[in-house]
């Protein structure tokens, strides 16, 4: 019995080391494609800065760190709050949520339009949600610039139907980019609701008007709390690249309506500023952490409390 | 259990009650399903049944004879093709199922997932913006009436199947509904489970008040627990009684193969005296057997007799029909006596084992079959 233990223990041991060598492809890339260059980058954030680009290395300077939310008087030296960077950092963050709010209430219906299809079907309309992902979003966004400028489809109907006199200026604003942003990330949103509303039971939502819960309650007190995993991972899906957005805001918003992507890519380019782009970028991954952990642990507690 | 109705068993089920005094009634009900393709299925043809205040009513028949749909458009859950469902004599048809005082427990229970037991019950009072306080005194009252006080708390994944049973039945009774609609509640729990739940069900109605409508597809839980059977087949009623009705008069062929065992015999009807005819069998006796409610036979009839209604004899004696024992079948309470008649045809005998007794037929004995006095009845097919 004792070495018939031991033996198992010593075929569990080997059983573990092997899953260790099948995954070391795995462990490879997430060292060196993920936490190798965030490495690079958080150490490029602590270096002076080049004159023209780049680094000067094992140099060290918190000056990148400071210009994140500072600028220094070309004078006397003191640092003040970088308006700019703030208004940026600001237009970033309300843009991506508006955004996730708005993918969220059109993915909604449509994700439960599919998933109340009969099965055969379902699939195909699932293949005309990922359509657009053949194209390239560059393309896709120059398509957004056409019907939202002011000859675009928009204006036109609305200018022919007599509903305005002049065009409505949607191109380089705000709502132009948060357009744009939405419609590109709107299957990320649809996708992972689908998941979870293809999972849904239907017969509790009949439980549900069965015990007088009218729609609205039935899709509140029922629908809503048993798809929240879609919702959450379809709205962190949403979110987080829409924070770190670059080439929509730069098309449809033009020069002066910057997002933090466009504000790294500056750095990098003609600013001439590595350490800064560096530090930008790490706040931005900070920013998507703390959203992160809020978001998850605010989902984890009301579901506690439902159940 | 027993109860003032109880009459209403012998009465032959035939509808005579006013509208007023039914708790549910279907008429003319027609449902038609779109099908694959151009055809329609037709789930209900033309169903008209009226189910009385404080019924345990059950709506037998196999797999896709409809009674699941007839369910579903009395819940609110489809809608009939034509015809009116009446509430208290109120059509309700075209209601949502939110406006109906009526609540069902599901097959599969449907419990809600993110809730507790207690958030279960009390979720269709909520609904119906009842106080806070009543719903606390109402769940708590519920919980007692199914035994669950101790696990209020518990998630519904957390417990057996059982208790998810009582669950879903708590939270059918808690809104006090006129009607209470049981979609195979049973067909889950394996057999000791179930012939528990058998008693607790007729106790909860019979403590409740409510009107029970109850769907299965197991002749021997309708049998046990209606006050009253409707058979199906495919999208009809094809009788409605007492489970006694049922079982002994049985109205065709469907319903008597469906129900118990049953032999059956041919023969031609040489007169009819109100609700008994004579029947000269193919073996040449003739007996009296019963007849359908308003059915007038004529010339070649079936037959049946239940295995229990007819006697073994020594050849010889007097008897109906003759015959050879080809099998016997020890089943401990009784013995089956499978004989084969002299025309051909099967016959199954049931007889009741008593200490050391029995005349003790053996297989290949000559023996005669004597019909007990109305055990015969004729059927319209």
């Amino acid at each position: 019995m004792n070495s018939a233990q031991q033996a198992a223990e010593a075929a569990q041991r080997r059983d573990i080391r092997g899953r260790w060598l099948l995954s070391t492809p795995a462990l490879l890339i997430i060292l060196v494609a993920a936490i190798g260059p965030l490495f690079i980058v958080l150490l490029y954030s602590f270096m002076a800065k080049g004159d023209y680009g780049d680094v000067k290395y094992w140099q060290f300077s918190s000056e990148g760190w400071f210009g994140v939310f500072f600028q220094r008087d070309i004078f006397d030296d003191t640092l003040t709050l970088n308006d700019a960077h703030l208004a940026i950092l600001w237009r970033s963050v309300k843009l991506s949520l508006m955004t996730t709010a708005l993918t969220l209430v059109f993915g909604f219906p449509t994700a439960y339009f599919i998933a109340t299809r009969p099965e055969r079907s379902r699939e195909a309309w699932l293949f005309l949600i990922t359509i657009p992902f053949w194209t390239n979003l560059l393309i896709r966004t120059y398509a957004m610039q056409e019907v939202i400028r002011n000859e675009g489809v928009i204006n036109s109907v609305l200018l022919w139907a007599g509903i305005i006199d002049k065009p409505f200026q949607m191109m380089y604003t705000d709502l132009g980019i948060l357009f744009g942003m939405a419609y590109v990330y709107l299957p990320l949103m649809v996708l992972p609701l689908y998941a979870s509303m293809e999972r849904l039971d239907f017969r509790l939502v009949e439980a549900g008007y069965d015990l007088y819960a009218t729609r609205f309650q039935v899709l509140r007190r029922i629908i809503i709390p048993l798809v929240k995993p879609g919702i959450v991972a379809g709205s962190i899906l949403v979110f987080i690249p829409s924070l770190g957005a670059y080439v929509t805001p730069r098309v449809l918003g033009g020069g002066k309506n910057m997002m933090l992507g466009n504000l790294i890519e500056l750095q990098f380019g003609q600013g001439r500023n590595w350490p800064l782009g560096s530090a930008i970028s790490i706040t931005l991954m900070a920013i998507v952490m703390v959203a992160l952990l809020v978001y998850v642990r605010n989902a984890s507690n009301s579901g506690a409390r439902h159940g | 259990m027993h109860r003032g109705k109880r009459h209403s068993r012998e009465s032959g089920g035939e509808e005579t009650l006013a509208a007023g005094q039914n708790a549910i009634e279907a008429r003319n009900v027609t449902k038609l399903f779109q099908g694959s393709g151009q055809d329609q299925v037709k789930a209900l043809d033309n169903v008209s049944v009226a189910i009385r205040e404080n019924e345990f009513f059950t709506l037998l028949g196999p797999s896709g004879c409809g009674k699941t749909t007839l369910l579903r458009l009395i819940a609110g859950f489809d809608f009939p093709t034509e015809g009116e469902i009446l509430l208290h004599g109120q059509n309700i048809a075209p209601l949502p199922p939110y406006k109906r005082p009526v609540n069902t427990v599901f097959q599969s229970y449907a419990l809600f997932p993110h809730m507790s037991v207690g958030q279960n019950i009390a979720f269709g009072l909520e609904m119906l913006g009842k106080p806070k306080s009543e719903i606390e005194a109402r769940v708590d009252q519920m919980l007692r009436l199914v035994r669950m006080e101790e696990l209020k708390n518990r998630k519904t994944s957390q417990i057996s199947g059982g208790q998810q049973q009582r669950v879903a039945l708590a939270r059918a009774l808690a809104p006090a509904p006129k009607v209470l609609l049981l979609d195979e509640p049973l067909s889950a729990l394996d057999y000791k489970l179930r012939k528990d739940m058998q008693i607790e069900l007729k106790r909860l109605q019979h403590e409740t008040g409510i009107t029970f409508i109850f769907v299965t597809h197991d002749q021997e839980e309708a049998l046990t627990m209606s006050d009253r059977i409707a058979v199906m087949s495919k999208g009809k009623i094809l009788q409605v009684g007492s489970p006694r009705d049922i079982y002994d008069r049985p109205a065709d062929r469907f319903v008597a193969n469906f129900i118990g065992e049953t032999n059956f015999l041919e023969g031609e009807v040489t007169g009819v005296s109100g609700e008994e005819a004579s029947v000269k069998l193919a073996g040449g006796a003739t007996i009296s057997a019963g007849l359908p409610k308003g059915f007038t036979p004529s010339g070649r009839v079936s037959v049946v007799v239940r295995p229990e209604h007819a006697d073994l004899v020594k050849a010889g004696a007097k008897a109906d029909l003759w015959g050879k024992v080809e099998t016997v079948v020890y089943f401990g309470t009784d013995t089956h006596y499978h004989v084969r008649l002299d025309g051909g045809v099967p016959f199954i005998i049931r007889q009741q084992n008593s200490r050391g007794g029995g005349q003790g037929f053996a297989t290949g004995d000559a023996v005669g079959v004597l019909l007990e006095p109305h055990a015969a009845q004729v059927l319209k097919d």
